[in-house]
């Protein structure tokens, strides 16, 4: 026990000499076994409504009930794997999110640059504006945008839909990538001044190679969040043959009137796959609370 | 900055347009897409712009605003809102998370990463497919009913006898990894001697929980708090996806009652006085947020 310790815990009596460290034995394993137990049971219970869509994927006859394919089959997967029902809405995906991902990040980093590197009367009220920006629900501005697209004719365009998913994703990923490019002393770059290069080759050369893992959990959490929004192309493409996988997905539904619950089950799976491998490679590097420190605290 | 001070004001100026410049596109993106709707957004909430023709709108004061306060469907969405916020978020997410995070901290290696995998998968899964599987499972046919059958329990259609229950079931599932991924993140910086020396003084688990523990992270829980109700507010794809507000507007939270009037009925600008109200609810809990992230900072 160190002395920090003592001054931290509101001693009520006067310690003597803590030798006495927490029981082990018995008590302890029974314990350990019951927290195990209980987390068992809770992930359990997060299981159990996937168990419907894993059968259903491989399933020919699935419905809406659960039961175990019989037999398993690929046959869902090849029934949809075509230009019209897969292909053209997930390259539509990507070329949504994978734009979208690009202008947010050029523009955070081009932005958190100046909010790093140098001091000016309008960074607090700047950064306060962010962060306040960071909590407003997109969802209630739908409606004013989708007014703004009509008459701007921007309605029904990819490049309209890919700047405002990017501005929508544009406070987090400015507030984080500011965070980060804090992480970089500033002594490199003044190196590289005195080199003769300027702020932006300092920033291209110095800056960005150094903060390369947290530009990697910006891009991809960005990415992520934009794959999943369902909203914001819901409202502004009404062409089929520009829609993304998320909306796509929904149109799916009424199509065929009666609902190929099969179909859509491996649909979805494949739909989520893109998520779910880039959260992998995400977690994997980084660790599990990736940006929380950055996102929660300030 | 070490940048040596400049004597003419001009070069000053012209120093600091140039350091500026950098944050040119990201300005020019909010203000257009971010700032220009938001203003748009209050002054249509006081005209009586329709969906065709708008043109032709008219200046119509606060009647948009009186309109949705007398009528009991807009009360109504109010409150489901309200019930789903609740019932999703503060008690769902927010208390199944420090559930999970406290639990996870006495657990073994491998549970916690089996059970941190499955809870974060629920989390990265979009939330349309969420919204599908899940009215799978709640559905007549459902494998809930079939669980709840094989127990010899009544089953029902969840979806229509309790829609909102059912999506606020959904968004717990959907997203308490995120309260379990930041109150992990918090409790994993509180000194583990201050809680054995507690135990040592002859705190229970409860009581340590309690009174050293749970105050330590204060912070964190409101920081949180404010942040999921935040993105719970503005939930729209999973309740469109299962129950789409129905039956009889019985899970009509106000992203939902606002995308109707406006979209459907073809009301932008009463739509948009809904939407303005929703706008306000959730600027005033970012205020809020903003004050609680200020006296964290001031408090280190």
């Amino acid at each position: 026990m160190t002395t920090t310790v003592a001054s931290h815990s509101s001693t009520r009596r006067a310690a003597p000499a803590r030798t006495r460290v927490r029981p082990r034995g018995p008590g302890r394993l029974f314990d350990k076994t019951a927290v195990n137990l209980a987390l068992l049971v809770l992930a359990l219970g997060f299981v159990v409504p996937l168990v419907w869509l894993l059968l259903a994927a491989f399933d020919a006859r699935a419905g809406a009930a659960v039961s175990w394919p019989h037999p398993w089959t690929l046959g869902n997967f090849r029934a949809i794997l075509t230009y019209d029902t897969t292909y053209r809405p997930m390259l539509n995906g990507f070329i949504l999110c994978g734009g979208g991902t690009v202008v947010t990040v050029v523009a955070s980093v081009l932005a958190a640059y100046p909010l790093s590197r140098y001091q000016f009367r309008a960074k607090r009220p700047f950064l306060l504006t962010i962060l306040f920006a960071t909590g407003l629900p997109i969802t209630a501005i739908m409606v004013p945008v989708y007014g703004m697209f009509v008459q701007a004719n921007l309605i029904d365009t990819l490049t309209g839909t890919i700047l405002f998913m990017a501005t929508t994703a544009l406070p987090i990923s400015i507030w984080l990538t500011k965070n980060f490019m804090d992480g970089v002393p500033i002594e490199l770059e003044e190196a590289a001044w005195t080199d003769g290069a300027g702020a932006m080759q300092g920033l291209r050369s110095v800056v960005l190679p150094l903060m390369w893992p947290g530009l990697a959990v910006v891009t991809i959490y960005t990415f992520i969040g934009l794959w999943g929004n369902f909203f914001v192309p819901f409202v502004l493409l009404s062409s089929n043959d520009r829609l993304p996988a998320s909306v796509s997905i929904y149109t799916f539904f009424g199509q065929y009137g009666q609902v190929v619950y099969g179909q859509l089950a491996a649909y979805s799976m494949l739909y989520s796959l893109p998520a779910v491998l880039l959260y992998l490679v995400l977690s994997r590097r980084l660790g599990g609370a990736f940006s929380f420190s950055g996102a929660v605290k300030g | 900055m070490s940048v040596a001070t400049t004597t003419a004001p001009g070069a000053r100026v012209r120093r600091g347009l140039t350091q500026g410049l950098p944050l040119a596109p990201a300005v020019v993106l909010l203000l257009v897409f971010l700032a220009g709707p938001i203003l748009y957004c209050v002054y249509s909430a006081f005209t009586d712009m329709a969906l065709t023709g708008a043109s032709g709108a008219q200046f119509v004061g606060l009647d948009n605003f009186r309109e949705a306060f007398g009528s009991t469907q807009f009360r109504q969405s109010l409150v489901y809102t309200l019930v789903f916020t609740v019932l999703s978020a503060i008690i769902g997410q927010n208390v199944l998370g420090m559930v999970l995070a406290l639990l996870m901290r006495a657990g073994s290696t491998w549970v916690r990463a089996l059970v941190s995998a499955i809870v974060v998968g629920a989390w990265v899964m979009p939330e349309v497919v969420a919204g599908y599987m899940w009215s799978a499972f709640l559905g007549d046919k459902g494998s809930l009913n079939e669980i709840l059958g094989r127990l010899s329990l009544p089953s029902q259609d969840w979806l229509f006898s309790v829609p909102i229950l059912a999506v606020s079931l959904a968004n717990v599932w959907r997203g308490t990894a995120f309260s379990m991924l930041v109150y992990s993140a918090a409790l994993s910086e509180v000194p583990k001697e201050i809680e054995e020396s507690a135990t040592m003084d002859g705190a229970g688990t409860v009581q340590r929980l309690w009174s050293i523990t749970l105050p330590m992270i204060r912070r964190t829980i409101t920081t949180n708090l404010m942040l999921i109700t935040l993105q719970t507010l503005s939930v729209f794809g999973l309740i469109w996806t299962m129950t789409r507000g129905g039956p009889s507007n019985k899970s009509t939270t106000l992203p939902i009652f606002a995308y109707q009037q406006a979209f459907q009925l073809s009301q932008l600008g009463y739509g948009t006085a809904l939407a303005l109200v929703l706008l306000a609810i959730g600027g005033g809990f970012s205020l809020v947020y903003l004050r609680a992230l200020r006296l964290e900072e001031g408090r280190r």
